[in-house]
């Protein structure tokens, strides 16, 4: 049994099924239907506008979908709301975080928002994590943007989420700072965790992730396994979908 | 208590934002000083019939300061991109409300607490009276109760600052109006008993502008 196969028999950390979210007359999403199993990756891509953010959004439970069901470790969202925002943590475009206050006081204020009981502790442990101890006193204002984004993961792991969403985390980052948040959301939780995330890096993707997803004007214009795809494989299959559209 | 909890650390986020900057306090209370100093040199009028013009003229103060307070509750949340942040956290939406409502409640308070004195001054009246401190107190939740969930609705306009003002002061209206004609009475030495009815309807305005915003805020901030 490989890695893959051990995944795909894994209880689903998300499922949706005919996610739709219109915003007036426009529709961004026209039925999504995901099964993410726990402990799996899973890459979105697509152009913009394709409706990534907005996936992203809902799965955060920040937007409401206009129709369909999420659930989230079994749970449907809607549901149970603050309970499953607990269990999820996201890296957006922005970091989320305050430019006027100091990196500790921005943890610190989120670990309040999510109950963390040993809030000091658990701050200095992402801090830590995200080798950013150096500077935990200094304001926010005063970061470069590389700095930013990793204040935003150690934002989005205080609360130790067993399902992680990440929106175009590479944004603005080098080679080596993308390398070292990868190893970061990877080391934290030994694999068990579940990424989402959406990109538009093919080889980073196919590096981290398990499943492959393209979405073009707000549907799963292709789904797959990334075992079963190569780089180029990958890329064809993306121009493919977007192509179609195109016409 | 988690509720309490984190409204508590969105008021306390807000004031320590605020120290750092001091943008809306250095600004309101430029304004507010102003608007006083303004109408003590239009107005030079006799001691008796200052009493009669002053509580308006506090209000008036108050109330466009209060705007200008008002409109910065949400502006750096949105400004920062961090509104979002605060909707992924797993607290019902009414706790950013009451949040937010306190954080700018704390500020207003802190703005009347250095008016107050400067009218004193200005207008030689004296305002350490147990009635119009309770008359202020309470409009001012009010006030604060009912404009941040404007300011909320605002802060997705491209005209906020004008928004605001424009959709908040026509409904607070009635406030302002009850507790002008109770400071009034106040400041003219009457007693409780006189200015039983505004502070009844300042009250009654105060549910109502707790109780509709508290309901209504979690659809106000999601779409």
């Amino acid at each position: 049994m490989n890695s893959t196969q051990a995944i795909s028999s894994a209880p689903l950390a998300v499922e949706t099924s005919g996610v739709v979210k219109s915003f007036g007359n426009y529709i961004a999403l026209r039925g999504i239907d995901l099964k993410v199993p726990a402990g799996s990756t899973l890459a979105v891509f697509g152009p913009n506008g394709a409706g990534k953010t907005t996936l992203i959004k809902i799965l955060a439970s920040i937007m409401r979908p206009t129709s369909g069901k999420i659930l989230i470790e079994g749970l449907e969202l809607k549901d149970n709301v603050e309970l499953l925002r607990a269990r999820l943590g996201l890296v957006a475009h922005q970091s989320y975080l305050y430019s006027n206050l100091s990196a500790w006081e921005n943890l610190d204020f989120y670990a309040r928002m999510y109950g963390l009981d040993d809030r000091s502790k658990r701050i200095g442990e992402v801090i830590d994590l995200v080798s950013m101890t150096g500077r935990k006193h200094d304001r926010l204002s005063t970061f470069s943007r590389g700095m930013q984004q990793r204040m935003a993961l150690a934002r989005a792991l205080l609360h130790k989420p067993p399902i992680l969403l990440l929106d175009e985390p590479e944004t603005g980052l080098d080679q080596q700072a993308l390398d070292a948040m990868w190893d970061i959301i990877k080391r934290e939780e030994d694999g068990r965790r579940t990424i989402i995330f959406t990109s538009h890096s093919f080889e980073r993707a196919l590096a981290v992730c398990n499943d492959v997803v393209i979405l073009e004007r707000g549907r799963i214009a292709y789904k797959a396994q990334a075992c079963t795809l190569n780089l180029d494989g990958l890329k064809q299959k993306y121009q493919e979908c977007t192509a179609a559209v195109k016409k | 208590m988690k509720f309490w909890n984190s409204v508590a650390a969105i008021a306390w986020k807000d004031i320590l934002s605020e120290l750092r900057t001091k943008e809306i306090i250095s600004s309101v209370l430029v304004f507010a000083v102003l608007v006083l100093v303004i109408f003590n040199f239009a107005f030079n009028l006799a001691p008796d019939l200052i009493l009669q013009i002053a509580p308006g003229i506090l209000w008036v103060a108050f109330a466009f300061s209060g705007v200008l307070s008002l409109n910065r509750a949400f502006i750096p949340e949105k400004e920062e991109n961090c509104l979002e942040g605060l909707m992924g956290c797993p607290v019902g939406r009414e706790a950013i409300y009451v949040g937010k409502a306190l954080g700018s409640l704390f500020f207003m308070v802190l703005v009347e607490a250095v008016i107050l004195p400067v009218f004193a001054l200005l207008f030689n009246i004296a305002v350490l009276q147990s009635g119009l401190i309770t008359v202020t107190l309470l409009a001012t939740i009010g006030f604060v109760a009912v404009g941040t969930i404007f300011s909320a609705l605002a802060v997705n306009t491209r005209a906020r600052e004008m928004v605001l003002p424009i959709l908040f002061l026509p409904v607070v209206s009635p406030v302002i109006i009850a507790a002008v004609k109770a400071s009034a009475i106040s400041l003219n030495g009457q007693s409780w008993s006189d200015m039983t009815i505004w502070l009844a309807i300042i009250l009654a305005f105060d549910i109502i502008y707790l109780t509709v915003p508290f309901l209504v805020f979690p659809y106000v901030i999601e779409e």
